[in-house]
């Protein structure tokens, strides 16, 4: 194979002659884009809870990026954000689709204003680097969050939403690696030092007051049955999972006592945790300030 | 930190490789993590379907002052390489 020049190699032919690196697919490729036959509003607002979930988890460990306590965890964590934000745009995409007033992924994430995320405060609030917790922290987080999600997207991938579904099906892989790396991290930190023990049970007291919004049904779930799942049916799976790592990691179950609600709400219903509009500001602001920009 | 955590060698084995090749090293506290980090830092493109990690310290490397009695002496005996064979174009992995 010779080329005129360097570039030249590198597109538009076939990629036989490279060792590494080839192979990749599109993530929904063939996947079915019909909407189901359910109120559009109600599918509209599970696509956005689900993908803001993602999206704010996302870019809550890309606050890492340059502060991991080593370099390779700094591309590890920045690979789990990077995953997450893949689920995000597909999710948001579809939210927009079925929506139907022509809005992209972009406006969505970042021309929508606080009342409007629907992500679980789980996701949101601050567990590291900056203050509100440390390494520890956002592994107990990391771990809460992807057994969870491991459990909703499991039942998902049976969703008659054929989006929603494949979503599910791709990402599960990815949520796999994510509960393992939290895991084996809350096992080496809460079997480790007496500090590391201490570090790592104070993370899970943070967290786990927002476990029991995971598992609680909002009206618009109840009301997609058959294309939603219902959060209640995995507390029993996800219970499982955390009692077991607990377990191996010399760790105590935090008591379930749940974070206070606003007039019985939560991040499903648009009420969010003071944490919250910063973390939108961050992330919002150069979209809103250069309109369109890319680089 | 990482001057407490250990250093390993990293081997790959590509999509189309026969064999594991060296690709860098890395940090890790232990053996499973330096496997999964090994998966992060080295295989984010596609790159692997087997990961080999080694520590370093495992390592025994000839010696740089050796060179010249370890591989001078091939660089004259062109009969130990087989360049006088015709290979056919079709046999692979040669």
């Amino acid at each position: 194979m010779s080329f005129d020049n360097a570039y030249e190699s590198l597109i538009d032919h076939e990629d036989t002659h490279w060792a590494f690196g080839t192979g990749f697919s599109e993530a929904l490729a063939g996947v079915d884009r019909e909407v189901p036959d359910v109120d559009r509003a109600d599918l509209t607002a599970y696509c956005l809870m689900l993908g803001d979930d993602a999206l704010v988890l996302s870019h809550r460990l890309a606050e890492w990026c340059s502060r991991a306590p080593e370099l390779e965890e700094d591309v590890a964590l920045a690979n789990i954000a990077l995953d997450l934000l893949g689920q995000a745009r597909l999710l948001l995409t579809r939210a927009g689709e079925v929506e139907g007033d022509g809005r992209d992924e972009d406006a969505l994430a970042y021309l929508r204003d606080e009342r409007d995320f629907r992500n679980v405060h789980l996701a949101e609030i601050e567990c590291g680097p900056f203050a509100g917790g440390d390494f520890a922290t956002t592994m107990a987080r990391l771990l809460v969050f992807s057994s969870w999600k491991i459990a909703q997207y499991s039942r998902l991938r049976a969703s008659a939403d054929p989006v929603l579904a494949a979503v599910a099906a791709k990402g599960l892989k990815e949520l796999a690696y994510h509960r393992d790396h939290a895991a084996q991290w809350v096992v080496r930190l809460g079997d480790g030092t007496a500090e590391s023990h201490r570090r790592m049970q104070a993370g899970l007291e943070r967290v786990w007051p927002f476990l029991d919004e995971l598992l609680t049904a909002h009206a618009v779930e109840r009301r997609l049955a058959g294309v939603a799942v219902d959060p209640g049916e995995l507390r029993s799976e996800v219970d499982g999972v955390l009692d077991a790592v607990l377990s191996a990691a010399g760790l105590t179950r935090p008591v379930d006592v749940p974070a206070a609600r606003v007039n019985g709400l939560a991040g499903r219903d648009g009420v969010h945790t003071e944490a919250m509009g910063y973390l939108l500001a961050e992330m919002q602001h150069l979209h809103r300030s250069l309109p369109g920009a890319t680089w | 930190m990482s001057s407490s955590w250990p250093l390993w060698e990293v081997f790959v084995r590509g999509k189309r490789g026969l064999n594991h090749v060296h690709v860098g090293s890395l940090h890790a506290p232990d053996a499973e993590m330096a496997l999964r980090n090994a998966r992060d830092v080295y295989t984010r493109r596609n790159e692997g379907v087997s990961i080999w990690v080694v520590p370093a310290a495992a390592i025994t490397a000839s010696s740089p002052d050796e060179k010249d009695p370890f591989f001078e002496p091939s660089g004259d005996k062109v009969y130990r390489h087989p360049t006088f064979y015709e290979i056919p174009e079709d046999v692979p992995h040669l």
